[in-house]
């Protein structure tokens, strides 16, 4: 199924690594945050105050205008049960859905599965970073996956000028599939193929593309860039991936947490502004998510390992607003010193996909969840 | 000068039994014979260990890496890189296919290449003893939750797994058996101490405890006795079962790709000959690796194999790296260098579950295949690095090349490597495109050194290079 112009697309934005809840929606107001946070705090004077409850460290200004435009929805206390507190289980739980058995298909891939069944666009969906993050992966379902830049995208990225055509053509000619070589080479032929087509789809992105945004020089403005470009091109992209880390701050917290979130807040504010100067911001969503939160006290110079964290929707269509409750700060309610999770990260799921990309969520995140309402 | 099928077959013994040769590495083992090269890769001892000292004094933070990535993923790949003792290393990232362990539970690089420390050490020895070792191995025992296996709370992870997955396959017990087999290794735990922040963890140890094990009668495949953890070993590896699944993995990892191992017990073997063949060995040997590896390579259906195998990434990166060379000093940049493999869907010390890789056909995604291609070909690609201007120069001695000479020349000593006439076809045009190679001035050598590393970028990215 090819898509046009105006399907629904949805972004997804990891802050890997344990993005610290506490730190990125502070509950101002509330002596525990303080008792907590000795070493690691946010004075008061850097706070922006959203409402009367909370705010969010001046290192996020660029969020600001969005809550303010009521386009930013807060999603608190997100998580699962028996957080295991490890990055890759947990990111793995994320990515699968499955937090009891070990999951084998990505939510994603799953969805892109759902789009186009007969893969008849290899560029459905397009992962910015080296490494196949496992929400994409479903065998079978292909992914464009861009190391590096956009513009180098592709096979062989160190044969460059007019050699170039002709040696992928040759690779082209060499992965065609070729009678009785078996069915293993039959599908490193397919898949050999299918990457070469989403090359030359995607190479016609960057060429298209002019804007007046200026782009931070960072590596997730970098991505943030990519994903515009691409999305402008009109290729048919439903789903776009990238990630940003590591939000591990065990040590050094201030300035570490500060510098990751400029630059995640500033690439998103120069891609939204880009996204609304070519007029194709109405048809996209942005899921910033990170695989826990940390724990309420601080370590003396930064956070450990914790449970209940936050994700954020931003988009056009998106009702701004919180969704949910922080879970309570008071050591009684804490598990192992960490917020007890109230939100299940596959109520976030389903509400992006029942609502946003119109497919069904239960086959997709294993079970049916309650809908915070944060789209239409 | 070797004969063109030794130099063919030597190169497949040192792609399976270790990552690959060199031109040179496999004249010097040809003129000393296949066989007496099998015995110099069982006979690990006699060569000079991986240099440590060097590790720590480039890389310190690789020596006790702690949780996180990608400090140990270096360290494993320093050892794959410089080993002069191929077959240690690789029979290490075998144990690690079976006895899979990750980095996501274990969240420990330290315990986890110690665990890889006793693959090097026993992995080509007694596989009991190995077994043995396992079951009081304290990353395992963490990872599949033995800790929690009380006398009066039985934990059922590891009593299953070992049967499942490490010994017998699925098909082979009753859920009785798993739950006789988790009640002997109760009180199987280790001790655990308090971290010494900021200066790392303590290692972990073994240890057993008495008062909370179940010292009860048990009964398991068809025994009866008061078992404890070892007696259960000693009856499993008496098992037929025990044999022929062992030695599956053997035939999977070094000879030729089998299904998926959940396909097992409803899938026959590729080969059951072979597997009756390396059983009987296994048996006849005490569990002894070395006598059942040394009848493996010697054997016919091993010789036979060529390019049977998908590479898995470890063997794309590690071989790929040793044929090039130059990268035999951990410098910065090593950590990203080791990230590779995980690029390509295997991300050492961290296996997605206890079930390990699935291998073959699935290393293979859209992703995947891309980041294999441009990994080797960026590598083969560049005419600095000593491997890559070896293979110029054994060709540039040739004298000036025909585009057939070019395409075979590359074609051998990338290997050799064998392929498909449509792929010949394909790289013969490409060189009839370019015209004679030639060194013979300034000019013409310049344009040789490039269509050669063209062509060779060309032949890593063809689908045939992805087997071994």
């Amino acid at each position: 199924m090819p898509a046009t112009e105006k399907d629904p697309v949805v972004v997804v934005l990891q802050l890997t690594g344990g993005n610290d809840y506490l730190n990125t929606v502070i509950p101002y107001n509330n002596p525990l945050y303080r008792d907590g946070r000795a070493a690691v705090g946010i004075p008061d004077n850097q706070i922006m105050h959203l409402d009367k409850d909370y705010g969010i460290p001046h290192y996020m200004a660029p969020l600001k205008q969005f809550w303010d435009e009521d386009k930013l929805a807060i999603l608190h206390g997100v998580g699962y049960p028996n957080s295991p507190r490890s990055h890759f289980r947990s990111m793995d739980i994320w990515h699968t859905c499955e937090p009891e058995k070990v999951g084998t298909e990505g939510w994603l891939g799953r969805v892109a599965r759902e789009f186009d069944p007969n893969k008849e666009n290899v560029v459905t969906t397009v992962n910015f970073g080296p490494c196949l993050p496992r929400s994409l992966v479903v065998q079978d379902v292909p992914v464009a996956c861009v190391a590096g830049a956009l513009e180098k995208y592709g096979f062989l990225p160190t044969i460059q000028g007019e050699q170039r055509l002709q040696v992928l053509n040759r690779f082209s000619q060499m992965y065609q599939p070729a009678l009785g070589t078996g069915p293993v080479m039959d599908y490193l032929g397919t898949t050999g193929l299918d990457s070469l087509k989403g090359e030359d789809i995607l190479k016609v992105a960057p060429l298209k593309y002019s804007s007046t945004v200026t782009y931070p020089n960072t590596s997730i403005a970098r991505k943030l860039k990519g994903i515009a470009q691409v999305h402008f091109a009109d290729l048919g992209s439903r789903i776009f991936y990238c990630d940003h880390g590591t939000f591990d701050t065990h040590a050094g917290q201030n300035p570490g947490h500060g510098n990751l979130w400029s630059a995640v807040t500033e690439g998103l504010d120069a891609f939204m502004k880009d996204l609304r100067e070519h007029n194709h911001a109405d048809n996209v969503i942005v899921l910033m998510f990170s695989e826990f939160g940390r724990r309420v006290q601080d370590n003396g110079s930064g956070t450990d390992h914790g449970a209940g964290g936050v994700a954020f929707v931003l988009g056009e269509k998106v009702k701004g607003g919180h969704y949910g409750e922080m879970p309570s700060l008071k050591p009684e309610h804490l598990v192992q010193g960490d917020l007890n999770p109230n939100m299940d990260f596959r109520s976030v799921y389903s509400t992006i996909l029942d609502k946003w990309l119109k497919v069904n969520p239960a086959p997709i995140v294993n079970g049916t969840f309650e809908q915070p309402a944060f789209l239409n | 000068m070797a004969h063109q099928d030794d130099i063919a077959l030597m190169a497949h013994l040192m792609r399976r039994a270790g990552f690959g040769a060199g031109r040179d590495e496999l004249e010097a083992r040809v003129a000393k014979g296949y066989e007496a090269t099998v015995e110099e890769l069982l006979h690990r001892e006699a060569q000079p260990p991986v240099d440590a000292y060097t590790l720590l004094r480039y890389q310190p933070a690789s020596l006790l890496p702690g949780g996180q990535p990608p400090m140990g993923n270096l360290n494993w790949m320093y050892y794959l890189v410089n080993t002069k003792r191929p077959l240690e290393e690789k029979t290490a990232l075998f144990w690690h296919h079976v006895f899979a362990t990750g980095n996501s539970k274990v969240d420990n690089y330290d315990q986890l290449l110690e665990q890889i420390e006793i693959f090097r050490q026993r992995g080509l020895g007694s596989y009991r003893d190995l077994l043995l070792e396992m079951a009081k191995n304290p990353t395992m025992i963490f990872w599949l939750d033995n800790n929690q296996n009380h006398g009066k709370a039985v934990n059922e992870n590891w009593g299953r797994e070992l049967l499942e997955l490490f010994s017998l396959g699925a098909g082979n017990y009753t859920e009785k058996d798993v739950r006789e087999s988790s009640r002997a290794f109760t009180g199987w735990t280790f001790e655990t101490k308090i971290p010494r922040a900021p200066y790392g963890r303590f290692p972990w140890k073994f240890e057993y405890r008495p008062e909370d094990h179940d010292d009860g009668e048990k009964e398991f495949l068809g025994h009866k006795g008061r078992f404890n953890g070892e007696d259960i070993i000693n009856i499993i590896v008496q098992q037929p079962a025990c044999a022929r699944f062992i030695c599956r993995h053997l035939y999977n990892f070094f000879v030729a790709d089998e299904a998926q191992v959940p396909a097992w017990p409803i899938e026959q073997p590729r080969d059951p000959k072979a597997i009756d063949t390396l059983a009987g060995t296994f048996k006849d040997s005490n569990f002894d690796m070395t006598a059942t590896l040394r009848v493996l390579f010697n054997s016919d259906f091993f010789k036979n194999a060529r390019f049977q195998h998908m590479k898995s990434p470890a063997e794309v990166v590690v071989g790929t790296l040793r044929l090039v060379g130059g990268h035999e000093l951990p410098r910065p940049g090593y950590g990203e260098l080791s990230m590779n493999t995980a690029y390509m869907g295997q991300d050492l010390l961290n296996p997605p579950s206890v079930e390990g890789w699935h291998t073959g056909k699935e290393w293979i995604n859209s992703g995947s295949l891309m980041a294999r291609v441009n990994f080797c070909a960026e590598k083969i690609g560049d005419p600095a690095l000593p491997g890559v201007r070896a293979i110029i120069n054994r060709l540039k001695a040739k004298g000036t090349l025909s585009p057939d000479q070019l395409v075979d020349g590359c074609l051998d000593l990338l290997g050799p490597v064998e392929i498909g006439a449509d792929t010949r076809k394909e790289l013969a045009a490409q060189a009839t495109a370019w015209g004679q190679t030639s060194w013979d001035n300034d000019s013409n050598a310049k344009l040789a050194d490039l269509h050669t590393s063209q062509m060779l970028q060309l032949i890593v990215a063809t689908r045939e290079y992805q087997f071994a």
